[in-house]
């Protein structure tokens, strides 16, 4: 985490930790989209769900796959977690969510102003850009940053019930994801779609 | 400009290029219908706006509605996006990591720039990497260019990609839409 990072009084936490708590708090089958490279490794990580879907490529979409799946099946929550530099790739999409305005929509931002995955450089918006502050702009109120892992947790809780999307800020370190996803996109799709009660099992 | 204007008339008529491709989304029960839009398209767009069984919008960019489709065929809710030819010349990389790799039925409709009058130089240079790319990631694609072929390119096109579970690009030809000219 880069220290000159615009002013916000938020703690640093991990990427795991916050996606296992994220996971240990779903009741209803919810989706969680993982975005590419570490996002998803800890959403693995965190334990498999049918209802995981993860990305092996496509850099910057976990929102926009995500929007799909809840415009798809409303009656659903859908969570999304993406990195920051993923979403750099595809801010368009925030305003895209904010028109459409799903309520049934959670966007998570792991922020550690870094790629992390391909040697920690800096992405460009490390020490300038507040991505909360471009989700407000784009549209979305219903944007915070989570001060620690205790606000986080409240967060992802309103936002089950809230009157439309939501996104959520997380600054987090600079660790790499603590698992692998098996990288094998077919049967990653079906499981989802099981997951979601489109399809049976043959 | 005569046959560009007559072939891109309002209305919804079952004769028109944009009528049977609305009729064909909707009896595949093609719901969702996000878009990055071109001149071609106004008179679809427009309609599918006025359909209530369609969901269209607007995307930033077109690998974001690929993405909004991937999505939502998985979740059960089938989709088709509509973009341009320079669109498609954005989307290599989500073609080659999510629609193919995951099998998942993405339907494109592509109006056709850069060909057959086209005024302006970059459209016509991007145009000619839409089929190379299209073959060498052995996509299934249409040039569609008669009126009375559409129909039955469209509707079977939909039909094989779902059952194959394999994308498709329909590329709709200036021969069929009336194109964008210099004029307009």
């Amino acid at each position: 985490m880069n220290s000159d990072t615009p002013a916000r009084n938020t703690k640093v936490m991990n990427r795991f930790d916050l996606t296992s708590r994220l996971i240990a708090k779903l009741k209803n089958e919810e989706a969680v989209i993982g975005g590419i490279g570490n996002t998803n490794f800890d959403l693995w990580a965190a334990g498999h769900r049918p209802q995981n879907f993860y990305m092996l490529g496509s850099m910057g979409l976990a929102f926009p796959i995500a929007l799909g799946v809840a415009l798809a099946q409303p009656n659903r929550h859908v969570f999304a977690l993406e990195g920051d530099g993923s979403l750099l790739m595809q801010l368009g999409s925030l305003s895209t969510i904010a028109t459409l305005a799903p309520k049934n929509l959670t966007m998570i931002v792991m922020d550690n102003g870094i790629y992390q995955i391909t040697g920690a450089q800096p992405t460009p918006a490390a020490t300038v850009a507040d991505i909360v502050a471009i989700a407000i702009a784009s549209g979305l109120a219903n944007s915070a940053w989570a001060a620690d892992e205790e606000d986080f947790e409240r967060l992802i809780e309103q936002s089950m019930s809230a009157a439309g999307p939501a996104l959520i800020g997380v600054r987090i370190d600079d660790k790499p994801g603590v698992g692998t996803t098996r990288r094998d996109p077919v049967q990653i799709r079906e499981r989802f779609m099981h997951g979601m009660g489109v399809r049976e099992p043959l | 400009m005569a046959v560009a204007e007559e072939k891109n008339s309002p209305g919804t008529s079952e004769t028109s290029w944009h009528g049977i491709v609305l009729q064909s989304l909707k009896r595949n029960d093609i719901r969702l219908v996000p878009y990055v839009p071109d001149r071609v398209l106004t008179t679809l767009i427009r309609n599918l706006y006025a359909d209530p069984f369609f969901t269209t919008f607007p995307a930033a960019r077109e690998e974001e509605a690929v993405g909004i489709v991937s999505g939502a065929w998985m979740g059960g809710m089938r989709g088709a996006v509509l973009m341009q030819t320079s669109g498609f010349a954005t989307l290599a990389n989500v073609l080659a990591s999510l629609a193919i790799p995951y099998q998942i039925p993405l339907i494109m409709f592509v109006s056709e720039r850069g060909t057959l009058g086209e005024f302006n130089y970059g459209q016509s240079l991007v145009c000619r990497t839409m089929r190379p790319v299209l073959d060498s990631l052995a996509m299934e694609h249409h040039t569609i260019t008669r009126l009375d072929e559409l129909e039955f390119i469209v509707d079977r096109s939909i039909k094989q990609a779902i059952t194959t579970q394999a994308p498709v690009a329909l590329i709709l030809s200036p021969l069929l839409t009336g194109g964008k000219v210099f004029d307009k």
